[in-house]
């Protein structure tokens, strides 16, 4: 096998640009794949970021003709629903596919072929969904889609949303039981749960919800597909139809899925504010203890979402009695930091002022949320844009500034070079300056009562000025993130080349291996002592983390173009359904073709279960070799 | 996988869960119910919320019968214990054992939907269309999610047991047929409640 | 030798022990999970003279109770090794639980 993986280099540098795609396409490790996830989540970041910059645009002035109308409600759909689906939660995956296996001492995830299958689900279903652009109109209804309006009253592009977030969906919910059995079965020897890092823990949670959260989504998404599609009745009143079980099942998906971005963001802060102050993080047990129990109140909230439909006086004081709970829990969590931090060596790298910079905001954020929950109040902030400002403190100010966090704290170890410190810092500062200035004028707009996705409002309504003060803001963030892919070209050109332990002060197991790691992760399975036990034996004045096994031959899983093809199988199937709705003519042409993709899919599992990848081993001298030279 | 080969897998009690793929695959299957679980929750949420709502429509009571749904359930309950002699076949490396109890239980899904596939054509034939109302959109998916997922079972368990006769039980195939059982299993579990549900209550009205 | 030997005929006398104690278990299952759907049926078939609830009542009852019998014994969640397996599955049975609740009690019309 050794002969034949140097013969398979030597081939692969010879052929350019297509062996460097077919390697991207058909790979299964998790770190190809977490750069998959970040190149693909970050593209839909600039495509979400540039239609918040038109919405901003049309609102700068009054009675702006910029984007009118359906338009309008296209831009402002296809934000939400890129931002949620196609960028946070697929840099969450980049972050969970870069890190957790490291941090616990695997080799490797615990379904690479199922971790590749779900990255190519989700890029692809968003490309389904962003095609809806040039293809009759984008999805106009809203990220939450609500019924009737999107299964009765809004052309083809609604067909855009169902299938493109069920592909995408679908490969999430892959992604999540990858990354729940990696975490409970391919722990090093020493690591319990209770030494696990926090960024694992709030994975192993986020991938729980996940589980539980996006069956839900699955089913609300069929049902609205059958009743624009097949023409069905679940929300059609007219034969019995009933519209508020859409709302229910959105929301029993859409409040856990609020959770599923923020833990992990949650858990970035934690390692980065922790390494940062150069401090064990304060209060471990109870920061556990905390997340799992935000993961669970997080199933018996969503009714907050829908307290203005009416559903009485009990079910409303129940669920804001439960949603105001979950304050506890979030506020433990702020505290701890807190406290990690005090005493602390504070090094303000760009990774920890991002950490540090979210701290305030998303408590400004969790203030809004609570004020939000009492169900009184909320007739008047619903649908208005206090709700706005509200959930962009959380998700903006929570999980983006999380994730920025760990991007920089990350990127050393994804990459083995260190994102220029300078540039990150003004990429800081303007984009946190600019996200204030954007959504803290909105509470006021949201209290003078602007409801939320309007296209226009009237000069004499006390509007004007704080619409242009948000506009404003939202260059500073455009800036910011300019700034970002500026110093990201620059670093890959020619940034410093990382450490190991990149920033010197590394508690984690990531840290003890080299940046970037080589393809079996740790050339030996690390023993782990105890929390941040890379940390731990270097205070003992050992470089390296001991080892539990001897050097010997590892085996490694075959890359493999399967799930690429599965995926591209389901899109058609995704894209037969969507112009069977199109055009009647072409309908049972379309219909087969969504029927060939479906059986296209079923033929390639087929070949999947028949062809057992015997994989290939790393021999132990090859290992040697590789360690040397990332010495 | 390179260490299995020094032992005798005959000796091992549990060749579904030996190697560290097959504990994955395990785990991962349940985590998978569990998701699986959820999904046919909200339908049967959905269901139960549009019942009575048959527009104009014909109603579950003037639908249904015991003796038909009656027989579906006892096929649907033997194939499932055939899927237990299987594995408990299948542990005790008896392999024409282990093949003969699946495709008994790939015979017995096929009856199961045969039944299921005369019962919806009866049920069109006397004027409930997948259109006609909500009760009878939500009744169609619920009941046609769960044929579908019978479906994917036979075709599966027909799969691996033609590739069996080549493979043989090994610690790479064990974990298949094991979940593939779990997953049978599964799909028992859900027609319980569909016929206690959909068809026991439907029958006793309101 | 000698020990060896009857070591291996010990070991294979408890595994047929074993054998013989599960292949109870799942007959014993299944005859009682017949019966559990057959009490059902008979339950809703003499409808006329008995209350709804109660019957209601009493067919979700057996639906519960075959279904603990199916995951425990045919899917084997008594064994060991199935603290997660359980775990979540129960986790997914609660939220079904929260859904179900509210679909019969808050979807507004009813």
């Amino acid at each position: 096998m050794t002969a034949n993986a140097h013969a398979l280099a030597a081939y692969n540098q010879r052929k350019g640009f297509l062996s460097w795609l077919w390697t991207w396409l058909s790979t299964v490790d998790h770190k190809r794949i977490a750069i998959l996830y970040l190149f693909g989540g970050g593209l839909f970041f600039v495509i979400g970021g540039i239609e918040a910059l038109l919405i901003r645009i049309q609102l700068a002035v009054p009675q702006n003709d910029f984007l009118v109308g359906s338009t309008y409600n296209e831009v402002v759909t296809m934000h939400g629903t890129t931002m949620i689906f196609l960028a946070a939660m697929p840099l969450v995956f980049a972050m969970m596919n870069a890190v957790v296996p490291l941090q616990i001492g695997a080799r490797d995830v615990a379904f690479p072929f199922v971790n590749a299958l779900g990255f190519w689900l989700f890029f692809l279903g968003g490309i389904v969904l962003n095609t809806s652009w040039f293809l009759g109109g984008a999805p106009a209804g809203g990220w939450t889609a609500y019924a009737p309006l999107t299964t009765e009253f809004l052309g083809t592009g609604s067909d855009f949303y169902l299938l493109g977030l069920q592909l995408s969906g679908a490969g999430t919910l892959m992604g999540a039981i990858n990354f729940m059995v990696t975490i409970i079965n391919m722990r090093a020897p020493g690591m319990t749960f209770m030494r696990m890092p926090l960024f694992t823990w709030t994975s192993l949670i986020t991938s729980t919800l996940i589980l539980f959260a996006f069956p839900p989504l699955t089913v609300g998404l069929f049902l609205e597909f059958f009743d624009h599609i097949f023409h069905a009745n679940f929300f059609n009143t007219a034969k019995g139809g009933n519209a508020i079980i859409f709302e229910h099942i959105f929301w029993i998906f859409g409040h856990p899925e609020v959770y599923i971005l923020v833990l992990p963001a949650f858990g970035i802060i934690s390692e980065v504010v922790a390494t940062f102050s150069k401090k064990r993080l304060f209060g471990y047990t109870s920061m556990v203890f905390a997340t799992v129990l935000i993961g669970f109140l997080s199933f018996m909230v969503w009714v907050h979402h829908m307290f203005t439909v009416g559903l009485g006086p009990m079910a409303n004081s129940l669920f804001a009695l439960a949603t105001m709970t979950i304050a506890v829990p979030t506020g433990m969590k702020i505290f701890n930091w807190l406290f990690t931090m005090w005493g602390g060596q504070i090094h303000f790298t760009t990774a920890n002022l991002f950490a540090v910079g979210f701290v305030p905001t998303f408590v400004m954020g969790g203030v809004t949320g609570v004020m939000l929950a009492v169900p009184s109040a909320d007739s008047q902030y619903h649908d208005s844009y206090f709700v706005i400002a509200h959930f962009h403190y959380v998700i903006i100010g929570g999980v983006v500034f999380g994730l920025l966090a760990g991007l920089f704290y990350w990127w050393p170890k994804m990459f083995g070079k260190i994102l220029n410190e300078t540039l990150g810092k003004i990429t800081f500062w303007t984009f946190f300056i600019g996200f204030h200035l954007t959504f803290f004028p909105q509470h006021f707009l949201g209290l003078i009562g602007m409801p939320r996705r309007y296209f226009t409002y009237f000069p004499d309504e006390g509007l004007n000025t704080w619409n242009h003060i948000s506009s404003i803001g939202a260059i500073g963030m455009a800036i910011g993130a300019i700034v970002l892919v500026i110093n990201i070209v620059i670093t890959t050109a020619k940034g410093q080349k990382a450490a190991g332990d990149a920033w010197g002060i590394g508690r984690t197991l990531e840290w003890s291996i080299p940046s970037p790691p080589p393809e079996y992760n740790f050339a030996q399975t690390p023993l782990v002592k105890g929390i941040d036990t890379f940390w731990k034996e270097k205070m003992e004045g050992n470089k390296k983390v001991t080892p539990a096994e001897p050097l010997g031959d590892i085996h490694m899983p075959n890359p493999t173009i399967l799930p690429f093809l599965m995926s591209i199988a389901l899109t058609i199937a995704a894209y037969g359904f969507i112009f069977a709705n199109q055009t009647s003519a072409s309908r049972p042409l379309c219909l087969v073709i969504a029927a060939f993709g479906i059986g296209l899919m079923l033929l390639l599992m087929l070949i999947h279960s028949i062809k057992d990848d015997p994989g290939f081993h790393y021999h132990k001298e090859e290992i040697i070799e590789i360690e040397k030279g990332a010495e | 996988m390179s260490g299995a080969n020094h032992v005798d897998i005959r000796t091992l009690s549990h060749p579904e869960t030996a190697t560290l793929e097959g504990k994955n695959k395990f785990l991962g299957f349940w985590f998978f119910l569990g998701g699986e679980t959820v999904l046919f929750g909200t339908l049967f949420a959905t269901f139960i919320a549009l019942r009575n709502r048959v527009a104009t429509g014909p109603s579950s009571q003037e639908l249904f019968s015991l003796p038909l749904t009656f027989l579906s359930t006892i096929i649907l309950l033997v194939s499932s214990l055939t899927s237990v002699f299987a594995v408990l076949a299948m542990k005790e490396y008896k392999i024409r054992q282990m093949q003969l109890w699946f495709w008994l239980t790939v015979v017995l899904g096929l009856a199961f939907l045969g039944l299921e596939i005369t019962e919806f054509k009866e049920y069109v034939h006397e004027g409930l269309g997948y259109t006609t109302s909500a009760f009878s959109s939500s009744f169609y998916t619920l009941v046609g999610t769960h044929g579908c997922h019978v479906l994917f079972g036979v075709l599966w368990i027909s799969a691996l047991m033609i590739q069996s006769y080549k493979k043989g039980i090994t610690t790479v195939t064990a974990p298949k047929y094991y979940v593939s059982a779990l997953y049978w299993h599964f799909i028992d579990v859900v027609w319980v409640f569909i016929f206690t549900i959909v068809y026991l209550l439907g029958i006793l009205g309101g | 030798m000698d020990t060896a030997n009857r070591q291996s005929e010990m070991l294979d006398y408890i595994a047929k022990q074993r054998r013989k104690r599960d292949l109870q278990h799942y007959w014993v299952s299944f005859a009682l999970m017949i019966v559990f759907t057959v009490l059902a049926f008979l339950a809703v078939y003499f409808r006329k003279s008995i209350n709804d609830y109660l019957i209601a009542f009493f067919i979700v009852t057996m639906a519960v109770v075959q279904v603990i019998f199916q995951l425990y014994y045919f899917m084997h969640m008594k064994e060991k090794d199935h603290g997660f397996p359980a775990l979540f599955l129960y986790g997914g049975a609660f939220v079904v639980f929260v859904t179900v609740l509210s679909f019969v009690t808050i979807v507004w019309i009813s």
